[in-house]
């Protein structure tokens, strides 16, 4: 068995962002690490932001930190991973990559506790950087520039000190002194010594200041002062002359000013007026500002409180320190201010925002805790009631489905293609979230129209113009013209004929514009005179083409007729055909820049073929090649594409072809001769694929109309053709207008619709349901449209919530809007926080149809609902909803006060929840899963199989023979498949005759399982806590035995030779294996497109969605491993991890091929790519096809 | 047989290689001490893979950062007081 592993939509999760100047000086950027994936972000001139470039780095990136050296402009990014390295990146603009400057090994790879990686710090005059470990090792590597301004590095100087644990890491702004490292170090060797505990209780925090010695190159600890427990965070004091340098400790409930030689300055944080007494605030994240007159700092609480922080200041002497509230934005874990006045917020869970600052926290009647007032330092500190954002204005969000709880994919809307519902988000950003493959755009407007069109284009007023100005509709027997301003209005004197349907309309190269009606062509000129040609005799236009310069119509009669633009701007009748048979479409190519006249035409014909033809004057119309297709050509593109981002002149003309059959079909035309190579197809959808050309991003594009739209665009030297999420239009075209440059203006049935499409190259497309607490087990019924979400949430007191008021104007709040109409609109921050013991807990019935909770059952008595599944018992005609939930709840160590197995009806037509009846269970029911009429609900160390009773669950039978904690079922007919928590999978076997389940099979290796999925009979894959895949396997002859057995293995687990080796009677094969980096916490088995593959699709902590395909030809899986084996060799990972000790991280891969790494053929240079290709016995073309075809595979 | 100087030898490396690797074990390790190393390998795993950092968070219903936080303030002393000891 061999899995091709595809990642389909990366991790929204944002670890760490700096901000600075990446790609060119003055630029404003930010780049992100997404722990698996490094991206460089780019607010564009309307403050949207744009993903500039995306890199997989195969590695862990755990800190990043810009550094520029003094003088220069630009920034490099130093990266601290798990790779045991030093990484120096820098972005190249032009080839849109990070390219990597040095790479200086340091210890062993891995997330470890003592190989330096977590912390990163830079001297802010770019002299030297600090590379911290948890504990004890610290690096300093001195940063220079060599004769040709190119960076250099230095040998590590050590920093170390054993049995120091570090909690934060800062570079010191000290002008050109020597510069200077801050960390908040924690000594533990005499607590570990001293029995009494007195040191334990006498240990204390200490910040400590580490000077570079650049004469004499060393490290040397300058200075260390205890600095309060309660210190978890750092940050710089702008110094050297632009102020008192230094730096602020943030500590658990205050932040204080510290320095050598300088007295402590200690200013209470404003508290939250709701929190309880017990609970402290700390400082998670914050970003510096800093101007030529100024300074402050924003700091975050854990709760998403800004802080502003400034201090009062005279000659290197803080007399204050300030603290103000300044606004609520969702907790970050980091924030970024950029010099353009924005504020990049990377949230810990759900979306990531862009706001504007509409003022600098100010204004008057905001808190302000001062260090010198009495309430500043003391233990009674201020309070405040947390509100709507006032000095923020949200501009643009990047979405991120972080964390996913759970997905079930189902096709409850009937459409083409299955939804996937997906539990996402955390407290206040919980959302049931569906999503469909797709494109997601948005629909900017909607208007109806007279009848039925059959066709729509836009037309700018001349070339230069940067807009459309007319949009014109074309219906059976009259052409409506729309004029594009401030309004949509018609118009009747634009010189286009009005009184008939339209077949094209086209802006010329010399600013006319031609129309082609049924019965002729109009050339309609800068000055409104009309020149008209008529079809000869009764004959008609049939399809017609046209570019810049050049109109190409075909006739009925099999006739085809050549128009070209002459010099003084007349079109002209160039060349006259007769074909040999009915023609189904022509397409022309588009005119190659500098050139009067482009030298291919493409004809479909009703026998399935497609012709090239030559526009050339020696020889026009002259065949040129020919090639049979599958079915009738019923609409053409040419598309120029370039197939590498690294130069952009590399491009290729394509022909697209949408086939009667449904099918596109794209190939290469050979620019010179006119020769057809490299097919490749692909099945849209039922109708006919119509062809529409469009810009995206400034390059060309395509929109293929079938039983869904789809888009076409280069990306990663990829041209990508996915699926729209939106409904079907029937014509299409590009539309570009001051709100939005690159629209697209459709027909749906009988109405225009305009369409932006966002954030281009997302897999998928998003609704969501806001949700009172985080979701943790769902349930969908198909019979009702319903989807039942049971959440629940710790530490917080149940049904009280933080809310304010939503900011005037309404509709640019980033947070949740409550939908109720009661109180207005209030914006929710969050449950009220209470002792860690109470939980907040409910199941939500979500109505489908409208995404709207329709009723809602709430959990008394400190009970929390760990688990639900629907389930049909014997004798009943409906599903009936089982829930599991607990009293009481403990997470550390895991326990309870009993819990109940619940069992709902659905009433008012699947609105709402009836309780049936209630039943005690003894542990946490942390599983449900229907079994033969039966439930087995997985009760802590226990499986019980429960009968439906008149009073309650009856428990009809129970297997105690877990080791820890049942956290997965599943069954295949006798078979059950159980999940531990430490200890993998247990396959059991239930015993009809004997009314027994007995553990037959079990893994041998411990693994943390997290989630998991039957695909047949033998065969379970999962994926654990420490972020694995897996697959288990029963041996053939070991599931034979089983099945063979009268007692169905029984007896051997019972007594036999079983039980005294502290095991099941056989083991499993791990038949896959595969480190992903990141927690899965749901498998699915789905097929997620009409007639596609089943494929596992597994979603993870982080926000990623991917798919597990199994390769069915040994071929493939040789192709594959073998192309996999070469891109190691000749693209090892960015961050310096080698790619295979990294998929191998906690057990050695196996049988999985990582997709992501063989996609990167795709961006390897030319000659790279024909040195792989070649030893694959393959051209480049064709192992990118492979490559494609296999992700076409998918979706 | 190995001769003293060998055993010497051995010895020196064994020290080496405690000093350099925190963790390394010895013959007379204690039991609090293996366990105490154990557990702060574990917190900084947690802390090092963000996902399980992620995961913890959701779990316990904090924020990262104080999560992160709670579990450094844990590797003090992971198991409490040692035990008394008699060297």
């Amino acid at each position: 068995m061999h899995l091709y592993n595809v990642t389909l939509q990366r991790g929204g999760n944002i670890q760490a962002a700096i901000y600075g100047s990446f790609s060119a000086p003055k630029t404003h950027e930010i780049v992100v690490s997404r722990t698996k994936v490094l991206e460089l972000l780019r607010p564009d001139a309307n403050g949207k932001l744009q993903t500039v470039a995306s890199t997989e780095v195969f590695g862990k990136v755990r800190s990043l930190c810009p550094f520029r050296l003094p003088g220069s402009g630009r920034d490099h990014i130093v990266v601290g991973s798990d790779s045991g390295r030093i990484v120096i990146l820098i972005f190249d603009a032009k080839t849109r990559r990070f390219k990597k400057v040095h790479q200086e090994t340091f210890g062993k790879t891995g997330c470890r506790r003592i190989v330096p990686g977590q912390y990163l710090a830079y001297d802010p005059k770019g002299r030297a950087v600090m590379i911290g470990a948890l504990e004890k090792q610290k690096l300093v590597y001195v940063l220079n520039r060599d004769s040709a301004a190119n960076l250099t590095i230095s040998s590590p100087l050590e920093a170390h000190k054993s049995r120091n644990i570090t909690f934060s890491i800062v570079g010191l702004d000290c002008g050109f002194e020597n510069p200077i490292f801050a960390a908040i170090e924690l000594d533990y060797s005499d607590a570990e010594q001293d029995h009494t505990g007195e040191a334990a209780r006498e240990a204390q925090k200490q910040l400590t200041y580490y000077e570079l010695d650049l004469g004499l190159n060393h490290v040397v600890r300058r200075w260390a002062e205890p600095c309060g427990n309660g210190a978890n965070l750092l940050i710089a004091v702008p110094g050297g002359g632009d102020g008192p340098g230094g730096v602020l400790v943030c500590s658990e409930n205050f932040v204080s000013y510290r320095h050598q030689g300088h007295r402590e300055v200690r200013c209470c944080l404003p508290r939250r007026s709701d929190l309880p007494s017990e609970r402290g605030t700390l400082i998670v994240s914050s970003a510096t500002h800093k101007q030529k007159s100024m300074f402050f700092f924003l700091a975050q609480s854990e709760y998403g409180d800004l802080y502003k922080i400034s201090l009062d200041w005279e000659n290197d002497t803080v007399k204050d320190v300030v603290v103000r509230y300044f606004d609520t934005i969702p907790t970050c874990s980091s924030v970024c201010v950029l010099k353009s006045g924005f504020l990049f917020a990377a949230s810990e869970c759900g979306d990531h925002a862009l706001y504007q600052f509409r003022g600098i926290g100010d204004g008057e009647g905001e808190v302000e805790a001062r260090a010198s007032a009495a309430s500043g330092g003391g233990a009674d500190p201020l309070t405040f009631a947390p509100r709507a954002p006032s000095n923020l204005a949200l501009v643009d969000r990047l979405e991120s489905l972080s964390p996913v709880c759970g997905l079930e994919c189902s096709n409850l809307y009937q459409e083409e293609t299955k939804q996937l519902f997906a539990l996402t988000g955390r407290g206040p950003s919980s959302q049931m979230r569906v999503l469909r493959p797709g494109q997601t755009v948005v629909e900017a407007a909607v208007s109806p129209l007279p009848g039925s069109p059959n066709g729509v284009w836009t037309i700018k007023e001349s070339k230069s113009q940067e807009h459309d100005s007319f949009i014109l509709v074309s219906f059976k027997n009259a052409s409506l013209v729309l004029s594009v301003g401030e309004t949509v209005e018609e118009v009747t004197d634009s010189g286009f004929q009005t009184n008939t349907s339209t077949l094209d309309v086209r802006l010329l190269a010399d600013d006319s514009i031609v129309q082609v009606v049924p019965g002729g062509l109009r050339h309609i000129l800068g000055d409104g005179r009309v020149n008209e040609w008529r079809c000869p005799g009764r004959k008609q236009i049939t399809s017609v083409s046209c570019n810049d310069r050049q109109v190409v119509a075909a006739l009925t009669g099999y006739e085809l007729v050549y128009f070209e633009l002459d010099e003084t701007g007349q079109l002209l009748e160039q060349e006259k055909k007769d074909m040999a048979g009915e023609i189904s479409s022509v397409c022309i190519a588009p005119v190659p820049e500098g050139k009067l006249r482009s030298k291919f035409l493409a004809i479909g014909g009703y026998d399935a073929t497609i012709r090239i033809l030559s526009l050339d004057p020696q020889d026009c119309l002259g065949p040129l090649a020919v090639q049979a297709v599958a079915a009738v050509p019923s609409s053409m593109l040419f598309v120029n594409v370039s197939t590498s981002d690294l130069d952009e002149e590399s491009g290729a003309l394509y022909l697209q072809a949408g086939l009667a059959n449904g099918i596109l079909l794209r190939t290469e035309i050979d620019a010179v001769t006119g020769q057809l190579s490299d097919t490749r197809t692909r099945f849209l959808g039922t109708r006919p694929p119509r062809m529409v050309g469009l810009r995206i991003q400034g390059k060309e594009a395509l929109l293929a109309l079938s039983s869904r739209p789809w888009v076409g665009h280069a990306s990663e030297g990829r041209f990508m053709v996915s699926p729209i999420s939106y409904e079907a239009l029937s014509y299409a075209s590009g539309f570009s207008s001051d709100q939005c440059p690159e629209a697209i203006v459709g027909v749906a049935g009988t109405s225009l619709r305009i369409l932006v499409p966002e954030h281009l190259g997302g897999a998928f497309n998003a609704t969501g349901c806001r949700l009172r607490y985080t979701p943790r087990a769902m349930a969908i019924s198909e019979d009702h449209k319903v989807v039942a979400v049971g959440q629940a949430d710790c530490g917080v007191v149940p049904n009280r919530f933080v809310t304010a008021a939503a900011a005037p104007g309404g509709e640019d709040d980033d947070m949740e809007v409550e939908g109720e109409p009661e109180g207005g609109r209030e914006v929710q921050l969050g449950a009220v926080r209470g002792p860690a013991d109470q939980w907040g807990s409910c199941i939500e019935v979500i109505d489908a149809a409208t995404l709207k909770v329709s009723s809602r059952v709430d959990m008394e008595d400190n009970f929390a609902v760990t688990s639900m599944s629907l389930a049909r018992f014997e004798g009943q005609e409906r599903d009936l909803l089982v829930v599991g939930c607990a009293r009481n709840v403990t997470l550390q160590p895991r326990g309870c006060d009993g819990g109940e197995v619940r069992v709902y009806s659905f009433a008012e037509g699947g609105k709402s929840l009836e309780l049936v009846h209630a039943t005690s269970v003894t542990d946490v029911p942390r599983c449900i899963e229907p079994f033969q009429g039966r439930v087995l609900v997985g009760v802590g160390k226990a499986l019980v199989l429960y009968e439906m009773g008149k009073k309650q669950l009856l428990k009809k039978s129970e297997c105690r023979k877990f080791p820890h904690f049942v956290v997965t079922v599943e069954t295949a007919g006798d078979r059950i498949y159980c999940g531990d928590a430490q200890e993998s999978f247990h396959f059991c076997r239930y015993r009809w005759e004997d009314n027994q389940i007995h553990v037959f099979a079990d893994d041998v290796i411990p693994r943390y399982v997290t989630a998991s999925v039957a695909l047949d009979y033998n065969t379970v894959v999962g994926g654990d806590k420490f972020g694995n895949i897996f697959v288990c396997r029963l041996p053939a002859d070991a599931s034979r035995e089983v099945e063979d057995d009268p007692t169905g293995g029984g007896l051997l687990a019972a007594g036999g030779n079983g039980a005294d080796r502290g095991g099941a009677p056989h083991k499993l094969d791990p038949a896959c294996s595969f480190h992903l980096g990141d927690t899965v916490t749901s498998v699915s088995r789905t097929t997620m497109q009409p007639g596609g593959k089943e494929v596992v699709l597994y979603v993870t902590v982080l926000g990623e969605i991917g798919a597990l395909v199994p390769l069915t030809s040994k071929e493939d899986a040789d192709f594959f491993s073998h192309l996999e084996m070469h891109l190691r060799q000749d693209n090892p990972p960015l961050c310096g991890r080698d790619h295979l000790s990294f998929r191998s991280s906690y057990n050695p891969v196996r049988n999985v091929i990582d997709g992501g790494l063989c996609e990167q053929f795709s961006q390897l240079p030319r000659e790279v790519q024909a040195r792989i290709a070649e030893e694959l016995d393959r051209t480049p073309g064709e192992v990118l096809k492979k490559l494609e075809d296999m992700r076409n595979k998918i979706m | 047989m190995a001769s003293t100087s060998d055993r010497l030898l051995v010895n020196s490396q064994l020290e080496h290689l405690q000093a350099r690797y925190v963790g390394t074990g010895h013959p007379d390790l204690h039991r609090y001490d293996w366990l105490s190393n154990i557990q702060r390998d574990t917190y900084a795993s947690l802390v090092g893979h963000h996902n399980m950092l992620q995961y913890v968070a959701l779990c316990e219903n904090e924020s990262v950062g104080r999560t992160k936080y709670k579990l450094l303030n844990k590797m003090f002393l992971p198991c409490g007081n040692p035990p008394e000891r008699e060297d």
